[in-house]
């Protein structure tokens, strides 16, 4: 047999008991070719061209996941920006887009749609600000949704105008899903140096440098690594990295197979293979395991970021040798709600909102599904997003907000979404003011990149 | 894809006519076995096969589902994967 029994039961070991899945197929959908100054020919536009390409997207999935019996979890869409579509669009607000953007996505049965977004980094356009003004009303009237701002790049800096806004619009989201604990804000990404062709949601949107339409695999698998780390007997760093390597370039193959078969199928170009441990809420198939199973009490206590960091760089040293194309996030995320792990060392606590921030300097993304108590400040939840954003721009890197300020809720509660999106216990926040700096406005400059100290 | 041919796996409480049962399923869909190989790991009956399949017309769908369903019956679980899903993962 030309494969070894051992390896064939490997595989189906890592499907059946360690919760490795194809995380997502996102097919990547340009909208310029819609625009149009009348709001409704614009959404038929969106529509017949969204349910055009993406009609066969879920029953394709579904044959190449029977095919290879690896289980593919999501669906998904990723559109150009909104506010770039809809810029000519004579209306004042963009609410019409995200509900044809939700029915098309119902209608073609995917998970969820994401790109009702805007790049403001340098400076906010008159579409890009009926955009963001749209987002609350937006994520509380559609389901499937998901909205991102790129609020600072590396090249650009940091637009401390429209970190100012994000925080206020992060508060409104909230109020305007109170009656489900604020879940619009799950759904709404603040991004430093966001990439455009990431698969992973909420922050996937079909960057401007793309083609027609693109097939973007994301795969997954922290509770793969999870066991791989734990069943090495006494190992030192340096062999954990390298199981690490080993084990991310596996599931990354199967993300590079699944990914060329699906787009061979549908006849659109395979664009990136993003390989990211996302965890879920099951058990073991977390990231706070992997940094405990290498030594630590508990995720959080000293030394985490450094373990993370070996994480991270194995993750994207192994995935980037197995597949031809890797892009998007590629890295390990560290959402609290959606892993097990981060909840328990929360709860503990041993897992502070400065640990998560000092964490994301060293892994893919940023502050993510956390919840904090309901009546912070926008200002706060600026300096907040104005501090990871720092932190992406001076480190050349892509970091994310997704803050859920919990109406009502205080430290102590928990927030409960269910499914992928787990439960939030909420984080305390500093009690000190950022209102006068947050107040001040402007942009902070484009970091030197040089004298690198 | 490069090939049709099939890793099947049968894992589960051993018990009499477990293969019997099972190649009966494949011999209905003209599915011909290139390689077996079984064995009894951490007490459970591990059987795997690679089948080969020539028809054109051949149906993944109703094949898994008949296979399934058979080791249901049997309390096995079976899995029908294309070969390629170990290959990739496996062989560079």
């Amino acid at each position: 047999m030309l494969i070894h029994p051992e390896e064939i039961l490997e595989t189906i070991h890592m499907i059946k008991a360690e919760n490795f899945d194809i995380r997502t197929v996102t097919m990547g959908i340009n909208l310029r070719d819609c625009c149009h100054s009348d709001i409704d020919v614009l959404n038929k536009n969106i529509y017949n061209k969204i349910t055009g390409y993406a009609k066969e997207l879920v029953r394709t999935t579904e044959e190449v996941q029977n095919l290879y019996g690896i289980p593919i979890t999501n669906k998904r869409i990723a559109v150009t920006p909104i506010a770039i579509v809809a810029e000519s669009c004579d209306t004042e607000d963009y609410v019409s887009i995200a509900k044809t953007l939700d029915r098309a996505a119902e209608d073609v049965g995917i998970d969820f749609i994401g790109g009702f977004s805007a790049l403001v980094h340098k400076g906010i356009t008159p579409g890009d600000l009926k955009l963001i003004n749209s987002i609350p009303q937006a994520l509380a009237s559609t389901k499937k949704v998901c909205s991102s701002i790129n609020v600072a790049t590396t090249k650009a800096g940091i637009n401390m105008d429209a970190v100012a806004m994000m925080g206020h619009i992060v508060k409104k989201t909230a109020e305007a899903t109170k009656d489900a604990d604020g879940i619009g804000c799950a759904k709404l990404v603040i991004f430093a140096n966001a990439p455009e062709d990431n698969p992973f949601m909420a922050g996937a949107f079909h960057g401007i440098g793309e083609p027609d339409c693109v097939i973007n695999v994301g795969v997954s698998g922290p509770g793969v690594v999870n066991s791989t780390v734990r069943e090495l007997k006494d190992p030192d760093l340096g062999e954990i990295s390298e199981a690490i390597k080993k084990t991310a370039f596996k599931i990354t193959r199967m993300g590079e197979m699944v990914g060329r078969e699906v787009s061979r199928r549908l006849n659109v170009d395979f664009g990136v293979l993003d390989l990211s441990l996302a965890p879920t809420p099951e058990i073991g198939d977390s990231v706070a395991a992997i940094l405990e199973a290498m030594g630590l009490e508990a995720c959080g206590t000293h030394g985490t970021t450094a373990a993370l960091a070996l994480l991270n760089d194995a993750v994207k040293k192994g995935g980037s040798m197995a597949s031809s194309y890797v892009g998007g996030l590629s890295g390990a995320f560290i959402p609290v709600s959606e892993d097990a792990g981060m909840i328990r060392a929360v709860e503990l606590g041993a897992l502070s909102l400065d640990k998560l921030e000092a964490m994301t300097s060293v892994c893919s993304v940023g502050l993510d599904m956390i919840a904090i108590p309901g009546d912070t400040s926008a200002a706060t939840i600026s300096a907040i997003i104005a501090d990871e954003m720092a932190i992406g721009m001076i480190n050349k890197k892509t970091t994310a907000v997704r803050l859920i300020p919990a109406p009502g809720k205080k430290v102590g509660d928990s927030v409960e979404y269910g499914g992928l999106l787990g439960r939030a216990p909420v984080m305390k926040v500093s009690e000190f003011s950022s209102e006068k700096f947050i107040a001040r406005g402007g942009r902070i400059p484009a970091p030197i990149q040089a004298l690198t100290n | 894809m490069t090939s049709t041919r099939f890793i099947i796996t049968v894992i589960g409480i051993d018990k009499i006519g477990i293969v019997a049962s099972i190649t009966k399923v494949m011999a209905d869909f003209n599915v011909n076995i290139v390689d077996i190989s079984q064995t009894i790991m951490e007490d459970l009956f591990t059987m795997i096969m690679l089948a080969g399949v020539k028809s054109e017309n051949f149906d993944l769908a109703a094949f898994q589902k008949a296979m399934v369903g058979k080791g249901e019956e049997l309390g096995v679980e079976v899995r029908v994967q294309h070969e390629d899903a170990f290959r990739f993962m496996h062989r560079i």
